[in-house]
């Protein structure tokens, strides 16, 4: 079976409210979800590896074919847990270690 | 340098419709610094077409603090061809971007050939009035007019609204690649929150058929190219497109 390749984003949170992990989480699987649907956002293998409450910064992972999707639905984002907010992705790399080099 | 030889030239990432309060500078200085942090290099803000010299260079000094570099916009929206040619040539020669909005289908066609003309833009909600097709295209292929595509709408629309946009702008981009018409991706916007980075933009851009390069060459080629041949135009040596005077006096 071939393996999955996946993709590692870090993720900036610009908001006024501080979300909890599983409201931003929301965010995301809604931004997806409404922009392709069920079946769009069940192939994106979509987990959030890290969430800094302070630094309002995540880590989140997704397959490789469906970056772009993913990288789309991250920048449709205008509100999380009913507050405005952006979700910029400051770095984009195959793994974790190389993924904390590039955002640094 | 790349493995070809061929040096590698950075993108100086472009917002063609960058709304900002002309009044109220803390707030345009914030907008413009948000601008900066997330990657932008040009600006090109919109202004009525009454806009006095100091309103301009205001926002120009702003820009500058920021280390953003600032272009002026008008947005026309002509009822008739007539009215169209009129404020064209009244206008021209006092902004850098010239965008007609097209109401109406002789509008959108007379705006499409005018060569003074640098985008069209069509109305967003109003889905029989978005007159690009093919025949648009031609004659925007043979002048000088982009495209434009605003991203505020696709951020804060929904549901079915949203979704006949995305179709309206797939077909659209499609006929405009077809017929080589150059598609100008801005954001529209006038609230920091809804600033995208560049990247974003083309990740947005992806939704209506643009792939990454190109997505990333309508926020940063396509736009800054038609800043660049505007200010060659309006600079005092311009006579034209490929002629300007480099010397002047009886010993030329």
């Amino acid at each position: 079976m071939k393996r999955v390749k996946r993709r590692y984003l870090a993720l900036q949170l610009d908001s006024d409210g501080v979300p909890s992990r599983k409201e931003f989480l929301d965010a995301i699987w809604g931004a997806v979800t409404k922009l392709y649907g069920e079946h769009g956002a069940s192939l994106t293998s979509l987990a959030l590896i890290d969430y800094d409450l302070e630094r309002k910064t995540a880590v989140l992972r997704t397959s490789l074919a469906t970056l772009n999707l993913v990288r789309a639905s991250l920048a449709s984002i205008t509100s999380v847990a009913g507050s405005e907010a952006a979700v910029h992705v400051m770095a984009v790399s195959g793994t974790i270690k190389a993924l904390h080099k590039k955002a640094r | 340098m790349s493995g070809s030889g061929v040096a590698a030239v950075k993108r100086v990432f472009t917002d063609l419709h960058f709304c900002l309060n002309v009044k109220d500078a803390a707030a345009a200085l914030r907008m413009v610094n948000k601008a900066a942090t997330l990657g932008y290099g040009l600006v090109a803000v919109p202004f009525a077409t009454e806009a006095r010299v100091d309103e301009v260079a205001g926002l120009r000094a702003v820009c500058g603090e920021a280390g953003v570099d600032f272009a002026s916009r008008v947005d026309l929206r002509p009822r008739t061809q007539n009215e169209l040619m009129r404020q064209v040539r009244r206008l021209r020669r006092k902004f850098e971007v010239v965008c007609v909005s097209c109401e109406n289908k002789a509008v959108a066609r007379q705006a499409a050939k005018d060569r003074r003309v640098d985008l069209l833009s069509f109305p967003l909600l109003d889905f029989r009035r978005r007159f690009f097709d093919r025949a648009e295209a031609e004659l925007a292929s043979n002048s000088l007019a982009a495209l434009e595509v605003d991203m505020k709408p696709l951020l804060v629309l929904e549901g079915p609204a949203r979704v006949r946009l995305l179709s309206s702008l797939r077909r659209e981009v499609a006929v405009a690649r077809k017929f080589g018409v150059p598609v100008v991706v801005s954001s529209g916007v006038s609230k920091e929150l809804l600033l995208r980075k560049p990247r974003e933009m083309a990740a947005l851009a992806f939704l209506f058929g643009l792939d990454e390069v190109s997505g990333l060459d309508a926020v940063s080629q396509s736009a800054k190219a038609i800043v660049e041949r505007n200010r060659a135009k309006l600079r005092s040596g311009f006579v034209a497109p490929g002629v300007r005077v480099v010397k002047e006096g009886r010993d030329c």
